[in-house]
């Protein structure tokens, strides 16, 4: 290999704005049997199928617990609904063989045992391909759909996300071959748990942990007990100095750069010429901002009733109001202040309206280009230690990610920069991770 | 006396494993097994669970099959006491949806102290305050299958809406133990809601079968036992204000077939299930052949609309029941040889249901409309 070798994987379209979902928008027809692209299995089957047509290490399902509100009613504008994400990928087991299959699970809302043992059992029923982004979640607005009720206080999130990894892991260690396993006993701040796990040791041992937090305990966590991060940081220059401060942290916890991954979640957009490509993501960005969708844009940043706002006229004179709260059940970035005065500057700036101005600051696309332009800036960003691989988000359901598949993971081939053929099994195989290693403290006493 | 209810046409289902059997890890032993099913035209498999005994997630070795799978039913097991009742119809609905529609969920409670060390969250409690409790995460599954109402995603791009919110509603459950808010996060499934089957071997499990169950399963030891089970059942639903034609009611038989074709327990002359002491399963122990006999002389006395067999030895009883068993019941026109439709509840002769929300708001409109003037 001339570069760095390159890790990929396919995150099913989001539920937000970055899927288009106008019909008139769409390459295929709708779904034969019932229910929309957002929802159909047949949707599914078609985008693990392509990631894996294209040698993808994973696919990638995010989770949702609660549908978004905005102003206390829930959030229309955007896609909304999708499956419980270890049953789809169970069933994409079957309609797959080589290719990861990864499942955003909340570590607030779930317990170690049921978790470990659902897990375990993707892992066995797929020979070897389960993983586990781990989210954390401190909200009581989420929390109002489960037991616990309320939330955790926000410096606990990563605590009992990391008791439930070293707990999850002693159990998935005291597997036994014939299934009855070493008892576990395992007491600490957040679980207290005793018993046999039932399940033999999985193909991988540990279905692969991915972690997706970025503050620092969030970061501290991955370093310490994650295979993979999925990351924001999708710029060369953020994305370099991230890739740094992770990758700094592994020696404190006696590991090497290469047991945990870095992959930031990018978007794509091709043309035949570079000016086609531009003028396609501009279509795109366009329809991913619809007037509706810049005002509701607005709202999340100024908290306030935008409801007669025009999209087409400026932004807002009034000032964010940073007490607000009925924006819910999404995370927020930064403070709505200066985010407003960044705004309000390009806004004068370029000349543009509200819904402008939004499309030009928000959630611009990562990669944008003539085929092999993609894969040279792609490269670029391994060689360059930006990335060791990306999760791919296509705009469209479920064939936003066909044009890479045929066009991109060609010349990344072509370069030397990505696989021809799997060469293992199971997902810890295609990451290039090592096995386990046998915990002799952890969760055992 | 009421007029005794008569019984549908006749129904068949099995069990993909038995108490203490051991279970497989690999999809393909799973599809083998619910293939096997499909072959006979059962109207669904179930699989139990536990936790802390052997075996895999049930949910996910019968989700694993769908897609190798084309018709026949999958009804998992999965437990209400140390889950989440958010997480369990997600689920659920999530295998209807990869299924296309023959998803169906097999409520079960987790009642010992070994299970109860597995979460450390609550200490083990009664089977009455447990299934309690399931009957309720069965109300508020049900409700959350009708959060969303068939037609709420619009796609109108004159209003940038994707979905009509009025079309979304809050399931707003409070119970004993729990309360959820909801709506659920998956969209409505193609079943509508999926097929609840309700194992009754608990007295305590009665009332959740009656109020919520598509399909009872009842334990007796013969025609008589059973027929007066499905009439109390039926009754129970009927006074809990449902159309008692709503629901199915299968015996359970757990059927030992390692005899030979001919080879009847001696004292039975393969006439019925062994009697076991009181509480005990129903075992029968003879040739598939007898067994036809048996199913049809029940079904014909009207005692039940169908059996559900457990294999005593699934790797070789479900083969024998199938290709012996059924295969006898169909050539003599007794039980269906092709399904005639796709879902498990056309299977069932059962009818979609409307969203209660949708009901609802469709009641509002004709009030509404009926007080304006023309
Ligand atoms: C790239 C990325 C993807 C994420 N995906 C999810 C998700 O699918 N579901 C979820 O509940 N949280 C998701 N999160 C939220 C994180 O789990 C976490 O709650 C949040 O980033 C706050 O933690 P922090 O303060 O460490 O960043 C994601 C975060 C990042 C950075």
């Amino acid at each position: 290999m001339t570069s760095r070798p390159m890790h990929l994987a396919a995150h099913f379209p989001g539920v937000n704005n970055t899927t288009v979902w106008a019909e008139d928008a769409q390459t295929s027809p709708p779904p034969a049997g019932p229910g929309g692209r957002q929802i159909a299995f047949s949707s599914f089957t078609h985008l693990a199928r392509t990631a894996e047509r294209g040698l993808f290490d994973f696919f990638f399902l995010a989770e949702g617990l609660r549908l978004r509100e905005h102003q206390g009613r829930i959030h229309d504008l955007d896609v909304v609904g999708r499956p419980e994400s270890l049953t789809v990928l169970t069933a994409l087991a079957a309609t797959t063989e080589r290719l990861g299959l990864a499942a955003t699970v909340n570590a607030t809302f779930n317990e170690p045992y049921e978790l470990a043992r659902r897990l375990a059992t993707l892992d066995h029923l797929s020979a070897g391909r389960a993983a586990w982004n781990v989210v954390t979640s401190f909200d009581a607005f989420t929390g109002e759909n489960f037991r616990r009720g309320g939330f955790l206080d926000r410096a606990d999130r990563y605590t009992r996300a990391a008791e439930f990894v070293a707990t999850a892991r002693a159990l998935w260690d005291a597997a036994a071959p014939d299934g009855a396993g070493q008892p576990v006993t395992h007491t600490g701040q957040h679980f207290g748990i005793e018993g046999r796990f039932g399940l033999p040791r999985s193909p991988q041992g540990h279905p692969v942990v991915i972690q997706a937090g970025d503050s620092p305990e969030g970061r501290e966590f991955a370093a310490a007990a994650a295979d993979v991060i999925f990351t924001r940081h999708g710029t060369l220059e953020a994305g370099r100095a991230f890739y740094t401060d992770v990758k700094d942290r592994l020696p404190a916890h006696g590991r090497r750069p290469e047991e945990l991954k870095i992959m930031p979640g990018v978007t794509f957009v091709l043309g035949d010429t570079d000016a086609e490509a531009q003028e396609n993501a501009v279509e795109i960005r366009r329809r991913q901002i619809s007037p509706q969708n810049a005002l509701y844009a607005l709202e999340q940043i100024w908290g306030i009733d935008l409801s007669g706002h025009d999209p087409d006229g400026p932004l807002p004179e009034a000032d964010p109001d940073v007490d607000s709260t009925f924006v819910q059940g999404r995370v927020k970035h930064g403070d709505p202040r200066q985010i407003a005065e960044k705004w309000r500057a390009l806004s004068a700036e370029k000349g543009l309206s509200s819904r402008e101005t939004v499309i030009e600051a928000t959630g611009r696309q990562s990669f944008v280009g003539t085929p092999a332009a993609v894969a040279e800036q792609m490269i670029s960003f391994v060689d360059r230690r930006a990335a060791d691989g990306f999760i791919l988000v296509p705009h469209l359901t479920p064939d936003g990610l066909d044009p890479f598949v045929d066009r991109v993971v060609p010349i990344l081939q072509e370069r030397g920069a990505f696989r021809t053929e799997y060469t293992g099994t199971t997902l810890r195989d295609h990451l290039g991770l090592p096995a386990p290693r046998p915990r002799t403290e952890a969760g055992r006493g | 006396m009421p007029e005794p209810h008569k019984p549908t046409t006749l129904h068949l289902a099995a069990a993909l494993s038995a108490p203490g059997a051991p279970r497989p890890y690999t999809a393909a032993d799973w599809t083998r097994r619910v293939r096997l099913a499909e072959d006979g035209a059962l109207d669904f498999v179930t699989l139990t669970d536990a936790f802390g005994e052997r075996g895999p997630d049930a949910l996910q070795a019968l989700t694993v099959t769908a897609p190798a799978t084309a018709r026949v039913g999958l009804v998992p097991a999965v437990t209400t006491t140390h889950t989440e009742p958010f997480h369990l119809q997600a689920a659920v609905a999530t295998l209807d949806w990869v299924s296309g529609g023959r998803a169906g969920w097999l409520p079960a409670v987790s009642t010992t102290e070994a299970e109860a060390r597995l979460f450390g969250r609550r200490p083990a409690a009664p089977a009455a305050a447990l299934w309690h409790e399931a009957a309720e995460v069965a109300e508020a599954a049900g409700r959350l299958w009708d959060s969303w109402e068939d037609d709420a995603e619009i796609r109108d791009l004159a209003t940038g809406r994707f979905v009509d919110r009025d079309k979304l509603h809050y399931a707003d459950f409070t119970g004993r133990t729990f309360s959820v808010r909801g709506p659920s996060i998956v969209p409505r499934p193609p079943q509508g809601r999926p097929v609840v089957v309700a194992d009754t071997a608990s007295p305590h499990a009665r009332d959740l079968a009656a109020r919520h169950a598509d399909v009872a399963l009842v334990h007796a030891q013969g025609p008589a036992a059973a027929r007066a089970a499905r009439e109390e059942l039926l009754a129970r639903a009927e006074a809990a204000g449902r159309d008692p034609g709503t629901l199915r009611v299968l015996a359970v038989l757990t059927v030992d077939l390692g005899g030979g074709e001919y080879a009847a327990v001696p004292s039975h002359g393969g006439g019925g299930p062994r009697a076991g002491g009181a509480g005990s399963p129903a075992v029968y122990r003879g040739g598939p052949v007898d067994l036809a006999e048996l199913v049809t002389a029940w079904h014909d006395t009207g005692a039940v609309d169908g059996f559900h067999f457990v294999p005593a030895d699934p790797d070789r009883d479900l083969e024998r029941l199938i290709n012996g068993t059924v295969a006898l019941l169909q050539h003599r026109g007794r039980f269906r040889t092709f399904y005639p439709g796709a879902t498990l509840r056309d299977h069932l002769g059962l009818a979609r249901p409307a969203s209660r929300y949708a009901a609802a708001r469709g009641a509002d409109r004709s009030a509404t409309t009926q007080g304006e003037p023309a």
